[in-house]
């Protein structure tokens, strides 16, 4: 990281503790995880010792909370104008991408990593893989990762942070649920094979289904990593393109 | 020596053309006021010679460095006030200052004595703990002032340095910049005539985007020169609606 990465970092990181919002945030974060894999992924009623129940609402419950993290980023630095002060400053544009990104990223690290109890009730209560669950808490970072890499980009085209969140549930929507039949009966009727095949590679679900089973597949990995570097590159093309507005 | 030197500078929103061939160059030593209307096109130079707009042609050079093949080096030795004084409200000024130093690259026994003047020379010691949003109109500007001054640029660009300060407050401001005058090329915009005599050392009369007069304050004190105009101390505005409107009202005795 350069200095001037670190140092938008740390300010974005701060910004999230500033306000209770980030409290109010991680408790609704834990508190949906524990209704969803207790009640309904029926986590005891299951009677295996794994974590299939936490980890399979994560794309569904980051398709609303991923938005909500990363719609300020752009937003509102648009808005205050606060954003001709920054990019006035000796860094590359590259750097404060990054630099908001991976703030987003920590601070969503940092929500997953309080689901600890879970870990350690399942632990408790059974023998676990444990190399299955750290790849499901791998895979939930990942895919973290992809949708807010969305979500920030989107947050830089808009000064209103309401519209940043909306279109970034979209967004994701259609990234999540690309390879289930609620895409792809709309497309299959009448595109060829290849399209089908290429707007279903894209589905989040599938991908994260299968690190969650503990299947590490390299190409899940690079498709994570290439998307969330190709809409970084898009958040730094449409920060430029769009400075004036 | 030249410390901003500009070219030929365009800027075009679609079909609007905010800066129309602006070309000039700011000397060390040199307080430069922009006068204009709104909307005469200020702004959009300022915007222009700190990196955040890329002009549609044109060059600017700042301390020898061209902005479009060294931006870094460029911003680097640019102190910068945007329009609005903008900063993060739910930062405190200390925090923010900081945050400036740290992006800037300050570190060490520097970081700390550069962020110590700053808040000192900007008297910002009363508030420096109470987040920004909570902060005065006056605050926030002088903020953004220390924010501009902190890194002791070279060249120092001010939009609207003292917008919505009280008067006391517009005095300090202009004292500050007569005191650093010396050692930097600054440039301030301003629509209040009165500043310009105050702090500038030489001024240039901008509307539609382009530079329609030069002028410099005549010698012992007698007012100023636009080209073959003269305004006596005081009596600017008369000159400036001539130059802006075309019209001829009362010109200065």
């Amino acid at each position: 990281m350069t200095g001037g990465t670190a140092a938008i970092f740390r300010r974005e990181l701060a910004g999230y503790f500033a306000t209770p919002v980030a409290f109010v945030f991680i408790i609704i974060f834990l508190l949906l995880n524990g209704i969803f894999t207790f009640y309904v992924g029926g986590f005891f009623e299951r009677g295996q010792a794994d974590l299939r129940p936490f980890f399979m609402f994560h794309p569904w419950l980051y398709l609303l909370l991923m938005p909500a993290i990363a719609m300020r980023l752009w937003a509102e630095e648009r808005r205050s104008g606060s954003i001709e002060l920054l990019l006035t400053l000796p860094v590359h544009l590259y750097e404060v991408v990054l630099g908001k990104f991976l703030a987003a990223w920590c601070f969503t690290a940092i929500a997953l990593a309080l689901t600890f109890p879970i870990w350690l009730t399942v632990s408790f209560l059974g023998h676990p893989d444990q190399g299955v669950i750290l790849a499901g808490y791998l895979g939930s970072l990942l895919m973290a990762g992809g949708y807010l890499a969305i979500c920030a980009c989107l947050s830089a085209t808009t000064r209103n942070q309401v519209i940043a969140f909306v279109v970034g549930v979209i967004v994701c929507l259609l990234f999540t649920v690309s390879g289930t039949p609620i895409v792809l009966d709309l497309v299959s009727a009448w595109a060829p094979h290849t399209l089908v095949d290429t707007i279903a590679s894209f589905s989040f679900l599938a991908r994260f289904d299968s690190i969650v089973e503990g299947v590490i597949d390299v190409r899940d990995l690079i498709y994570f990593a290439s998307l969330i570097a190709f809409w970084l590159f898009a958040n730094a093309v449409v920060v430029e393109l769009r400075k004036a507005g | 020596m030249a410390m901003i030197e500009i070219e030929r500078l365009v800027k075009r929103f679609g079909v609007f053309t905010a800066v129309d061939g602006v070309g000039f160059t700011v000397d060390r030593g040199t307080v430069l006021g922009f006068l204009g209307p709104n909307g005469a096109g200020k702004s959009t130079t300022m915007k222009m010679i700190t990196g955040f707009l890329p002009p549609t042609s044109g060059r600017i050079v700042v301390s020898g460095f061209d902005l479009a093949e060294r931006p870094l080096a460029a911003k680097r030795r640019i102190g910068y006030l945007p329009e609005g004084a903008p900063a993060y409200a739910d930062m405190t000024p200390r925090a923010f200052l900081e945050f400036v130093a740290d992006v800037r690259g300050l570190i060490g026994a520097d970081r700390r004595r550069k962020l110590d003047e700053a808040i000192a020379r900007i008297d910002l010691e009363p508030v420096l703990e109470q987040p920004i949003d909570t902060l005065s109109k006056g605050f926030k500007r002088r903020v953004g002032l220390a924010q501009a001054i902190l890194h002791d640029p070279e060249v120092l660009i001010l939009d609207e340095p003292t917008d919505g300060l009280d008067p006391n407050q517009k005095h300090a401001v202009r004292i500050l910049i007569k005191a650093m005058a010396a050692t930097k090329a600054i440039i301030i915009s301003t629509h209040i005539l009165e500043e310009v005599e105050a702090v500038c050392t030489r001024s240039l009369i901008i509307a539609h985007g382009k530079v329609l007069a030069e002028g410099e304050p005549l010698s012992d004190s007698r007012g100023w020169r636009f080209g073959t105009l003269e305004a006596a101390p005081g009596r600017l505005d008369a000159v400036f609606r001539r130059i802006t409107t075309g019209q001829v009202t009362e010109l200065a005795a």
